[in-house]
């Protein structure tokens, strides 16, 4: 066997044997891909009779023909928009001062560990700290406001981590020749580091958002309500979300119900979709026009 | 770039979710001389598709004008909200219980216990089984008691086949389990824990329809969409007077009791003071006069019309207190109670010792 047989021979081996690699690694890709396509298909099937205008624009009710899902619609919205409104700018300009502002030393180090650590709490644990500090203690009641505190609070540390990232990754040159040419730490701030970070924010933005308006069990302790029939007309008004009303129909007995609760979750992931549209067409926006 | 830009176009981005927000909630004035106000509802997940449907129809035949809410936290965490004022009414699936009562006491809340429905605990099996058809309440005992080693259907009666037995109940959390635990085994909990549970009772019809050997219980609204796919059994109390021997759960036997003891009454406890207000007052007037086909609709058991007025008579009189207080009260109907404990100083004197002076508090 001449050395070139036995060069020809191994590195057919080795084309095999990454072959096997790169099938490995699209499997485990696939997988993801599989589940989320069953889901799918398996709820549109269950529920896509259900769906329809008379669907979004109803009331819940007993009789499943007509149920609706409108109050969860609009408490959700509600809900997100108020999250956001509270969440945002307290996270934004936290990750701000932890990052740019900060002496560093132990201090810096503790209010880190902690943020990271918040970051990984079971949501329900939320829910009780909002139930005795927002509904009772500010006696804020079961009110959207006291929810959307509550949801704020859960979401907050994943806002401030993603936005650290987001400056962390900004070149160390920008602020230097900034300074160099005399601008103060704010000027460099609202000029340079927010208009250069601003997409990857907001994509942390709309993940930690879409973890909010996927949520049940904070909302359930802070008493969010299963029956409303009226929409909320101020941040104090009580309130119900897409979950908690696809969590009761599945509870129900009838199988109808079954079906209703499928064309919930259809909702729920056409409004996470949007969700995720949007921030790629933020974040498209805020990059061209950072590109100017 | 230019920083002023910048949080120009964040200022817009702001303004427009303030729109949104705005948007979202255009509001309908409530009409001169209708109902309004609101009734804050709270409770058991069992009541909570009765109070729904009542909640429904009201609403409805007022106009929305009222704003009546119903969440689900179960039977005691709606009661710790309402012992603390929070809401007007709570849905109970069992009667108060005793640490409850001591909180009422110190908290100064006194209420009106109304039942609305009964429910019974359908107790199935596997459509394939041919052996079993009824079983004794003593039998269930045995199968469900804390440390049973019956692991084989032969074990729980001599005749039946030698197969294993494999059994499906409501989790720990759920008022049913408590029920059902405190009927069978004597104590609220007193159970072997080596069963399969899920708090969703769906997810239980799915285990015992799939499963031959299969033996577990719920509420009779399950079986009753599902009994295609699964066998009810009948239960023996081994009391002659309260129906003899085999009795099967129907409308008829879960609403007089003879279905004992896996029938139980489910009840709505209203706040005294929340009374006062019109709203409440006119929705507790609607819920005792409608319950009745509206529980049927939901896959309960009525009351009859005769307890229905005497709970509403219990509600015009305001009648604080239990009903069941320590004294036992097996085999009373729900008609002979209300009958009895209808003037305050009865209800009163029948419930909790730490209940007999909450005007001192």
């Amino acid at each position: 066997m001449t050395a070139s047989q036995q060069y020809n021979e191994r590195l057919e081996r080795r084309r095999r044997k990454g072959l096997v690699f790169s099938v490995l690694l699209f499997l485990a890709t696939t997988s993801g891909l599989v589940v989320l396509v069953t889901l799918i298909v398996d709820v549109v099937v269950q529920g896509a009779q259900w769906l329809d205008w008379e669907f979004l624009t109803r009331f819940p009710s007993r009789i499943p023909e007509n149920a609706g899902i409108k109050s969860a619609i609009v408490g959700s919205l509600w809900m997100i928009l108020l999250t956001a409104a509270i969440s945002v700018p307290i996270g934004v300009a936290s990750a701000l001062y932890l990052e740019e502002y900060a002496p560093r030393g132990w201090l810096l180090k503790i209010i880190q560990i902690n943020i990271n650590n918040l970051a990984g709490i079971p949501s329900v644990v939320y829910g009780i700290l909002g139930l005795t500090l927002f509904v009772r203690f500010f006696a804020l009641g079961r009110s959207l406001l006291a929810g959307a505190l509550t949801m704020a609070l859960l979401i907050l540390p994943i806002i401030v981590i993603s936005a650290q990232e987001a400056l962390r990754a900004i070149p160390e040159g920008i602020r230097e020749s900034a300074f160099a040419l005399g601008a103060t730490r704010r000027q460099v701030v609202w000029s340079h580091l927010l208009p250069m970070s601003a997409p990857s924010i907001m994509t942390g933005v709309i993940l930690a958002l879409s973890r909010a308006i996927g949520e049940t069990a904070p909302l359930i302790m802070i008493g969010a309500l299963t029956f409303i029939a009226f929409l909320p007309t101020s941040a104090l008004d009580p309130f119900t979300v897409l979950p908690i009303q696809i969590f009761n129909w599945t509870a129900r007995p009838q199988a109808d119900f079954q079906g209703l609760a499928a064309a919930g979750i259809i909702i729920l992931m056409v409004v996470l979709f949007l969700m995720n549209l949007s921030a790629i067409l933020l974040r498209n926006y805020f990059e061209k026009y950072r590109a100017r | 770039m230019s920083s002023k830009r910048f949080s120009s176009r964040l200022a817009l981005l702001a303004g427009l979710f303030v729109l949104a927000a705005a948007a979202s909630g255009c509001a309908s004035e409530p009409v001169e001389g209708q109902l309004s106000g609101s009734v804050q509802i709270d409770g058991s997940s069992t009541v909570y598709p009765i109070t729904e449907a009542v909640a429904e129809e009201f609403m409805i035949a007022h106009g929305r004008a009222p704003r009546v809410t119903v969440g689900v936290s179960g039977t005691g965490g709606g009661f710790s909200k309402f012992l603390q004022g929070e809401t007007d009414i709570n849905d109970a699936s069992r009667v108060i219980k005793s640490t409850e009562l001591a909180l009422a006491a110190e908290e100064g809340i006194d209420f009106i216990e109304l039942p609305v429905a009964y429910d019974g605990l359908a107790v199935v099996v596997h459509p394939d089984n041919d052996w079993a058809d009824c079983l004794t309440v003593d039998e269930l005992r045995a199968i469900w008691e804390p440390g049973s080693q019956i692991g084989n259907w032969s074990e729980a009666r001599p005749g039946f086949p030698d197969r294993e037995l494999s059994l499906y109940g409501p989790g720990t959390d759920s008022g049913t389990y408590d029920y059902f635990t405190e009927a069978v085994g004597g104590a609220s909990g007193a159970s072997r824990s080596d069963f399969t549970a899920s708090e969703d009772d769906n997810v239980l019809v799915q285990g015992i329809s799939g499963d031959p050997d299969a033996l577990g219980f719920f509420g009779i609204a399950y079986y009753e969409e599902n009994a295609d796919r699964l066998k009810l059994l009948s239960i023996d109390d081994g009391d002659p007077d309260n129906g003899d021997g085999c009795v099967r759960p129907t409308l008829t036997t879960v609403g007089d009791g003879t279905y004992a003891p896996l029938s139980r009454p489910l009840f709505i406890y209203v706040r005294p003071d929340a009374a006062e207000r019109e709203v409440v007052r006119a929705f507790v007037h609607f819920y005792l006069e409608n319950a009745g086909p509206l529980s049927r609709d939901v896959g309960y058991v009525p009351l009859s019309d005769e307890e229905y007025a005497l709970a509403l008579e219990r509600f015009e009189r305001r009648v604080p207190g239990t009903m069941f207080g320590e004294e036992a009260h097996v085999g009373v109907t729900m008609r002979e109670l209300l009958t009895r404990y209808m003037s305050p100083e009865a209800s009163s004197a029948s419930s909790d010792s730490l209940l007999s002076e909450p005007e001192a508090l």
